[in-house]
C-alpha cells in the first residue's frame, strides 16, 4: 500500500487534451495546405514548412531562455505557424515568413505569458506586422495554376474588383470553390476550408456560432449592397472563410460564452463589412478579428450567464 | 391518465456524459460476515459530533445507542455489532480528519439490543423524533441528518416529495438494488412520509440507464397519480439536489436556498426504504449497502456491511486486490475522496469503495480558454474565470460570480483538456471567502 495517488476529485477525466485539440486543428488545415501546394507549387510548401519550423523553434527557444516549462509539445506553435503561412501570399520570400513566425510566437504570444495569455491572435498580429513592413511582397498575388515553384506571374486579388462594386472579369464562383483565384495561399480553396471546418465541428473542437455569425453578417451586408451573386463572391473572396473558421474561433482570443460568441462573430462581420465597403484597404478580415480580440474580456463580462438559481439584479 | 413512467419536465444545462460502469447492477447486496472489530466515529454526518455514551469494557448489543448529542443538527450513533467496547478515543476518518470514536470487538452473534421496539408514529412530531432516533442520515452520500431535512418551516408549503434514485455517479449501484430488491420498503416509506407530512405528490426519479429499477418501481407504484416513477436522462450530475428538482418540476432552487423554498423535499431512495423498515422493526441504522468495484478489485460486489467495518476487511472479503492499486476512492469517482490506506471505517453516508490499478490522471497545462468547463457547469458558472479570481484572491468578485453555488460535482475538471484541478480551485476559493467574512 505504498505510493497511492490522493488527488482531488473528480477521479475521471475526459479524453480531450490540449495536444489533441491542436492536432485536430492541424488536421483540419491540411486540405487547405494541400490545395495551396496544388495551386501555387512547391514554394508554398516550402513557405509553410519554414513558418511552422520557425514557430516551433521560436517557441522552444523562448521557453528555454525564460527558463519556463517546455510547452512545444502542445503543438500550439505548429498551429500558429501553419495558420500564418496560409495567410501569406505564396510568393513571399521564405525569410519574411520566418520573421512573421518569430513575431507571432515571441512578441505576441510568449511576451504575454505563453499559451492562453495572449490577448490577440498571434498569426493575425504577425500577418498584420508583415503587411505593414512589406506591403509590396504581402500584396503581390500569384495567379494560381499548375506551377512547380514560384513563376513570378502575379495579378490582382478579386477583392480589388469587388471594391469597385463589380464582379465582372472575375473567375466563375465555382473556380473560387476549387481555389482558382488569386489570394493568400491558404484562403483560395473554399471547399478545403469548409471541409476543415466541418471536421472541427464534428470533432466538437469549435462551436459553429462564431463562423456562422461572422460569415452571415458579411453575407447579409453584401446582399444589401449588391445582390446574391455579389454577396457570394464577397464571402468566397479574401480571407473570410479562413478567418471565420480558423482564426476567429481561436479559443484564447474569443469569448467562452455563447452570447459572447454571437457578439464577437457579428462584430467581426461588421468591421469586415465596413473596411471592405468604405475603407481604403481591399481586405478587412484580419483587422476585424484583431479589433474584436481586444474587446473579448469586456464581451465576456457582459455575457456571463447568471448562476443557476440566482435572482435577477440580486446577489450574483 | 398520465403516461408512465413520467419523463422530466425541464432539461438541465451543462453536465457531462461519463461511462457508467454499473458492473454490479445485477448483484443483490450480500451480507458480509461479521467483522472482528468495528470502529464507530462520533462524527458520521454533517452537524455536531456525538458524545460517547459507553466506556471501555462495556458490553454492547446491536442497535444500542453508544453516542448522542443535544444539538439539533445531529443524530445518535448505535452499536453495529454485539461485543465489548475495546477503546473510546480519537480515530482517523478516511478523509484524514480525526474525531472521537468507539471501537467494539465483536463476539460474532449479532445479538439485538432488547430495548428496541417499533416506534408508534401517528403524527409529524412523532415521525421526526423517530427518524432522529433511528440515526439515519442521507444515505446517498451527503450525510445530512434526515430529520432535519424533513422538518420544513411551517410557512413553506411542500407539494412534491422527490425520491432520489438517479444514482448518476459511475460504478455505484446500491440505490439501483434498493429499488429492485426492496421496492416494497421504498413504497411503504413513500406512503408513510406522504401521508404524515401531507405531501400531495411523490416522484421517484431514476436515470434511464437503470431499466430494471424503473420496471420494479413501476410495477408497484400507485395508479392514483399521486406516486409516480420518472425516467430521467442519464447525464451526470442528474442526481444533484438542485438539478433533480429542476428536472422533475422545472423549478429553480434559489441561490443559497433549499428545495423546500420551491415546494420540494428530495430524499434518497435507500433512506426512504430504511425509514420504512425502522418504523416496522425499531432497528436503528447499524448497517448499509455499498458497492465495491474498480479495476483493482478481484470480485466486485454489492455488500451489506455493519457501519464501522474497516475498509481492509471489506477488500479482503472481495478477494483482495488484483494488483497494487494506484488509487482507492471512498465514494463515486466524480465526487469521492481518494484515500491513502484502508484503516478507516465505513460511515453512514458512504456508498462505494472503488480501487483502480491505474489512476486516471492528466498533467496540468495552461488554460487555453476553450470554455468546456463553463459549458459543462450545471450551475452556469465560468470555472476558468473563477480560477483566475481565486488565484488573485479576489473574494468580492468570486462571490459576485457565484462561487458559493458550486457544488463541486467535478464536471469542469472532468472536461478540462488542460488537466486543471478546477474543483481544487473552487474549494480554495470558498475557503478564502469564508475566511474573508470572519
Amino acid at each position: 500500500m505504498a505510493d497511492m495517488i490522493v488527488s482531488v476529485s473528480p477521479h475521471l477525466h475526459s479524453k480531450d487534451t490540449t495536444r489533441r485539440i491542436m492536432l485536430d486543428v492541424v488536421i483540419a488545415l491540411l486540405p487547405a495546405l494541400v490545395m495551396a501546394v496544388v495551386r501555387f507549387g512547391l514554394h508554398a510548401l516550402a513557405l509553410a514548412l519554414v513558418c511552422v519550423g520557425s514557430a516551433v523553434a521560436a517557441e522552444a527557444l523562448s521557453r528555454k531562455i525564460m527558463k519556463r516549462e517546455q510547452t512545444v509539445g502542445d503543438l500550439s506553435a505548429v498551429v500558429t505557424g501553419l495558420l500564418l503561412a496560409l495567410n501569406l501570399p505564396a510568393t513571399l520570400p521564405l525569410w519574411m515568413g520566418a520573421l512573421g513566425s518569430v513575431i507571432a510566437i515571441v512578441v505576441v504570444k510568449q511576451c504575454f505569458g505563453g499559451l492562453g495569455q495572449n490577448f490577440v491572435n498571434p498569426a493575425i498580429a504577425a500577418r498584420i506586422v508583415l503587411l505593414l513592413c512589406f506591403a509590396g511582397a504581402m500584396t503581390s498575388w500569384q495567379q494560381p495554376g499548375f506551377v512547380l515553384w514560384n513563376d513570378g506571374v502575379t495579378g490582382a486579388s478579386p477583392l480589388a474588383a469587388l471594391k469597385e462594386g463589380t464582379t465582372e472579369g472575375l473567375p466563375a464562383l465555382t473556380d473560387f470553390l476549387f481555389g482558382l483565384r488569386a489570394g493568400s495561399m491558404g484562403e483560395v480553396c473554399a471547399l478545403a476550408l469548409i471541409a476543415g471546418g466541418v471536421y472541427l465541428l464534428v470533432r466538437r473542437v469549435i462551436s459553429p456560432i462564431i463562423p456562422l455569425c461572422f460569415i452571415g453578417t458579411v453575407f447579409a451586408g453584401m446582399l444589401l449592397r449588391g445582390g446574391v451573386t455579389f454577396a457570394l463572391y464577397e464571402v468566397l473572396s479574401g480571407g473570410l472563410l479562413l478567418g471565420a473558421i480558423f482564426m476567429a474561433t481561436d479559443y484564447v482570443t474569443s469569448p467562452i460564452t455563447p452570447w459572447g460568441k454571437v457578439i464577437f462573430g457579428v462584430g467581426c462581420g461588421l468591421i469586415t463589412l465596413a473596411i471592405r465597403l468604405w475603407g481604403s484597404l481591399p481586405e478587412g478580415v484580419s483587422y476585424a478579428i484583431l479589433l474584436m480580440n481586444i474587446f473579448v474580456p469586456h464581451i465576456e463580462k457582459l455575457t456571463l450567464p447568471r448562476p443557476f438559481g440566482a435572482r435577477k439584479g440580486g446577489k450574483a | 391518465m398520465k403516461e408512465h413512467p413520467l419523463t422530466s419536465v425541464a432539461k438541465n444545462r451543462g453536465g457531462v456524459h461519463v461511462a457508467y460502469h454499473k458492473n454490479t447492477r445485477y448483484m443483490t447486496a450480500q451480507r458480509m460476515p461479521v467483522p472482528a472489530e468495528v470502529v464507530l466515529p462520533m462524527q458520521q454526518s454533517i452537524g455536531a459530533p456525538c458524545t460517547p455514551l459507553v466506556q471501555k469494557g462495556d458490553t454492547v448489543k446491536v442497535g444500542q445507542k453508544i453516542g448522542d448529542s443535544d444539538a439539533f443538527v445531529s443524530v445518535p450513533i448505535h452499536a453495529s455489532v454485539s461485543g465489548t467496547v475495546n477503546a473510546v478515543g480519537p480515530v482517523r476518518l478516511a478523509g484524514g480528519s480525526v474525531c472521537q470514536g468507539v471501537t467494539i470487538a465483536s463476539v460474532g452473534n449479532m445479538e439485538l439490543f432488547e430495548e428496541l421496539h417499533a416506534p408508534a408514529v401517528t403524527n409529524l412530531e412523532e415521525l421526526l423524533s423517530a427518524v432522529r432516533e433511528s440515526g439515519v442520515v442521507g444515505l446517498g452520500g451527503a450525510g445530512f441528518p434526515t430529520h432535519v431535512k424533513l422538518r420544513v418551516p411551517p410557512e413553506k408549503h411542500i407539494d412534491t416529495l422527490i425520491v432520489n434514485a438517479a444514482e448518476c455517479e459511475p460504478y455505484i449501484t446500491v440505490d439501483n438494488r434498493e429499488a429492485i430488491d426492496n421496492s416494497w420498503d421504498v413504497l411503504s416509506g413513500v406512503y408513510t412520509l406522504k401521508e404524515i407530512m401531507r405531501i400531495p405528490h411523490v416522484v421517484i426519479a431514476v436515470e434511464d440507464n437503470k431499466p430494471q429499477a424503473i420496471e420494479a418501481l413501476e410495477k408497484i407504484a400507485g395508479r392514483d397519480n399521486t406516486v409516480d416513477v420518472m425516467r430521467l436522462k442519464s447525464i451526470y450530475p442528474q442526481g444533484a439536489e438542485k438539478m433533480l428538482v429542476y428536472s422533475v418540476t422545472g423549478r429553480r432552487v434559489p441561490d443559497g436556498g433549499l428545495p423546500a423554498d420551491v415546494g420540494c423535499i428530495v430524499i434518497n431512495i435507500a433512506t426512504v426504504a430504511f425509514i420504512a423498515r425502522y418504523l416496522k422493526t425499531g432497528k436503528p441504522l447499524v448497517s448499509r449497502s455499498i458497492t465495491v468495484d474498480g479495476t483493482a478489485i478481484r470480485n466486485p460486489l454489492n455488500l451489506r456491511v455493519p457501519i464501522g467495518t474497516r475498509l481492509a476487511d471489506i477488500i479482503d472479503y472481495c478477494g483482495g486486490f488484483t494488483k497494487e492499486p494506484e488509487k482507492i476512492i471512498f465514494g463515486g469517482p466524480m465526487m469521492g475522496v481518494a484515500i491513502y490506506n484502508l484503516n478507516a471505517p465505513i460511515c453512514k453516508q458512504n456508498n462505494a469503495l472503488l480501487a483502480f490499478e491505474k489512476a486516471d490522471y492528466k498533467t496540468e497545462h495552461a488554460c487555453i480558454r476553450c470554455g468546456r468547463c463553463a459549458a459543462a457547469c450545471p450551475m452556469s458558472l465560468a470555472p476558468t474565470l473563477l480560477k483566475t479570481l481565486v488565484s488573485a484572491q479576489d473574494t468580492e468578485e468570486m462571490k459576485r460570480r457565484g462561487i458559493m453555488s458550486c457544488m463541486e460535482c467535478g464536471c469542469c475538471a472532468f472536461s478540462c483538456p488542460s488537466g486543471i484541478p478546477l474543483v481544487q480551485y473552487m474549494k480554495l476559493g470558498k475557503q478564502l471567502l469564508r475566511e474573508a467574512k470572519k
